[in-house]
């Protein structure tokens, strides 16, 4: 009979829309401002620098522009400074004088948190980043960047841990290597500091 | 004077052809950029008699973003976050189809739980691919957003799986050289088993409101035929191949992965029409969820990644290579040239639905203006990949 296959899919969309007044699973949208869905804990959107302790000069970046190389549309600008610095763990090293992320470029493809050797660059989770100004405003900084270890911590705690033990790990091996110094660092402290608010431009 | 206002006159005129096209005989239409259901921005110029279609031509580029040119100025790995970007439905196999061209250029082994986790993110890809391929052609048949929904409320199951493994919804950026990013807990995959176990109930449903539904039938039934002769010779691959009859499935022909392992049926059709080639998606779906269940019982415990191939600075020696896999919407390959650099020198992609979509005006003549909307529904073309 004519008519038949229509009734057949008007049954399917009575039965979606009754559904949803008696089955919660049915309901799976959320009112998103006031209601959030929980964001996984692999999800990324774009790139942080770690600090331990200090913002700016326990940034363990030690420029050394792999991280620059390697980033397929080339939104990170990186200028090495001329003198070095002790890093977190007491060495003196590079540090970035200029350290630059377009975000408004990055497509959060993760490349350079791969290729880093210092474990200094990682994904944010923060994907609320829209700005009033029309120029320059997603042009993050070297100080809007630096998060502490204490932030990339509680965002993505399986990962942090691997990455603070394989860190505490090379520190004492480097500890040992040397072991007349005197030392000087004791690595992988968890900093105190809150979370650096992103300044407000 | 007046002879210059007569050569005037003769210049307004307009040349006989244009005349005799105004009054009624052949009327041209520029359908789209900006159409609703051309899937993006796509143009077709069509010249039309009455509400019939005589010629068609269509017009892409529009979507143009230079990604073979970036591929071969970026590193092999760079490209890999780009490829995500061409068919922006189904990352996870563009992502595959890379990896396995450039692991035949470097001849790179890939760990077993790798393979499966890539079969098993192929079908899932497979599946949301077309089941958001059926609500967008429901749609077009002006079911007006209902079907559509239903169908985006199960690809977003599907997406929750990838954002938690990979991080990213579409934008996946999941498998690497030699194997694949982040391992699957075993959480994940129970999460994704339950979700595929209960997909057929959703495919049933959706069947439900297709397959009798006399509107589909009298909107899709000897609509768009297509030869197996054209579609040969035109090169057409995937569903719309098959919904000729044409047993042609890479899967099975080149048996890439692990395919080879798995049982699994190739739906044919055997008409051709706009009908088979729907019926076609909903076939495949069924055979997906076989693959997958047998791929969640078998996947092994393991590595995930080849640790030999090196991330920084990775040169595969001096070649060329072609790899190619049963994607979505048909055969996706990669095609690079190595000159031993860190870049390819030449870094080609064969889209499936660009060179489906050449034989769209020999599906379209003959048919109505709103037949032509249908059709090109039942093609599955992607802008991102047809302009690349």
């Amino acid at each position: 009979m004519i008519g038949t296959g229509i009734l057949k899919g008007m049954a399917v969309t009575a039965r979606n829309f009754f559904g949803s007044y008696f089955d919660k699973e049915r309901l799976i949208t959320v009112q998103y401002p006031e209601e959030r869905n929980p964001l996984p804990e692999n999800y990324r959107n774009f790139p942080f620098l770690v600090y331990d302790m200090d913002p700016q000069a326990g940034l363990r970046c030690v420029a050394c522009k792999i991280c620059e190389k390697e980033c397929p549309p080339q939104c990170i600008y990186i200028v090495k400074s001329e003198d070095k610095k002790p890093d977190y763990m007491g060495k003196p090293q590079f540090y970035p004088k200029i350290f630059d992320i377009d975000i408004s470029v990055c497509m959060s493809c993760q490349i350079c948190v791969e290729v880093c050797p210092f474990e200094a660059i990682k994904m944010d989770k923060d994907f609320e980043l829209s700005r009033r100004e029309r120029f320059d405003a997603l042009l993050m900084r070297k100080e809007d960047l630096a998060k502490s270890n204490d932030y990339y911590r509680r965002i993505s705690p399986t990962d942090a841990v691997e990455v603070d033990t394989k860190l505490a790990a090379a520190a004492e091996a480097a500890a040992k290597k040397k072991a007349a110094a005197p030392a000087a660092a004791k690595p992988a402290t968890p900093a105190t500091s809150p979370v650096s608010a992103r300044a407000s431009s | 004077m007046t002879a210059t206002v007569q050569t005037l006159e003769a210049m307004e005129r307009p040349p006989v052809s244009m005349g005799s096209r105004l009054e009624g005989e052949l009327l041209e239409v520029s359908m789209g950029p900006q159409h609703p259901s051309t899937h993006g921005v796509f143009r077709m110029n069509v010249a039309l008699e009455g509400e019939i279609v005589r010629k068609l031509k269509p017009v892409f580029g529009y979507l143009h973003r230079n990604h073979e040119k970036i591929g071969e100025n970026v590193s092999y790995l760079g490209s890999m976050p780009y490829t995500d970007r061409l068919d922006y439905f189904c990352s996870m196999t563009n992502n595959w189809a890379y990896a396995l061209s450039v692991e035949k250029l470097a001849g790179i082994e890939v760990p077993e739980r790798a393979e499966y986790l890539r079969i098993i993110l192929a079908e899932l890809t497979r599946l949301q691919n077309h089941v958001s391929l059926l609500g967008f052609l429901l749609n077009d048949m002006g079911a007006w957003g209902t079907p559509l929904m239903y169908a985006f409320r199960e690809r977003e199951k599907i997406l929750d799986l990838f954002e938690s493994l990979s991080g990213s919804r579409m934008m996946c950026d999941y498998m690497r050289f030699g194997g694949c990013r982040v391992d699957a807990s075993p959480e994940w995959l129970a999460r994704a088993k339950k979700i595929v176990d209960l997909f057929p109930r959703f495919v049933a449903e959706l069947e439900q409101l297709i397959v009798g539904n006399e509107v589909v039938i009298a909107r899709t039934h000897n609509v768009g035929k297509l030869s197996p002769e054209l579609a040969i010779s035109a090169g057409i691959t995937g569903p719309m191949l098959r919904a000729c009859g044409v047993n042609y499935d890479v899967r099975k022909v080149d048996g890439y992965g692990f395919y080879p392992r798995f049982r699994f049926r190739i739906p044919l059709g055997e008409h051709g029409d706009t009908y088979d080639r729907l019926m076609m998606r909903v076939l495949e779906m069924h055979e997906s969820v076989g693959i997958l269940k047998q791929a969640f019982e078998q996947v092994p415990a393991g590595p995930i990644i080849n640790p030999k191939v090196k991330i920084r600075a990775f040169r595969p020696p001096v070649g060329e290579a072609y790899g190619r896999i049963e994607g979505p919407k048909g055969e996706l390959g990669f095609y690079l040239i190595s000159d031993g650099t860190p870049n390819p020198y030449r870094y080609r992609v064969r889209p499936p639905s660009f060179i489906n979509l050449t034989v769209l005006e020999d599906l379209c003549l003959g048919h109505t203006v709103a037949d032509v909307m249908v059709i090109l529904g039942s093609i599955d073309i992607v802008m991102g990949e047809v302009d690349r």
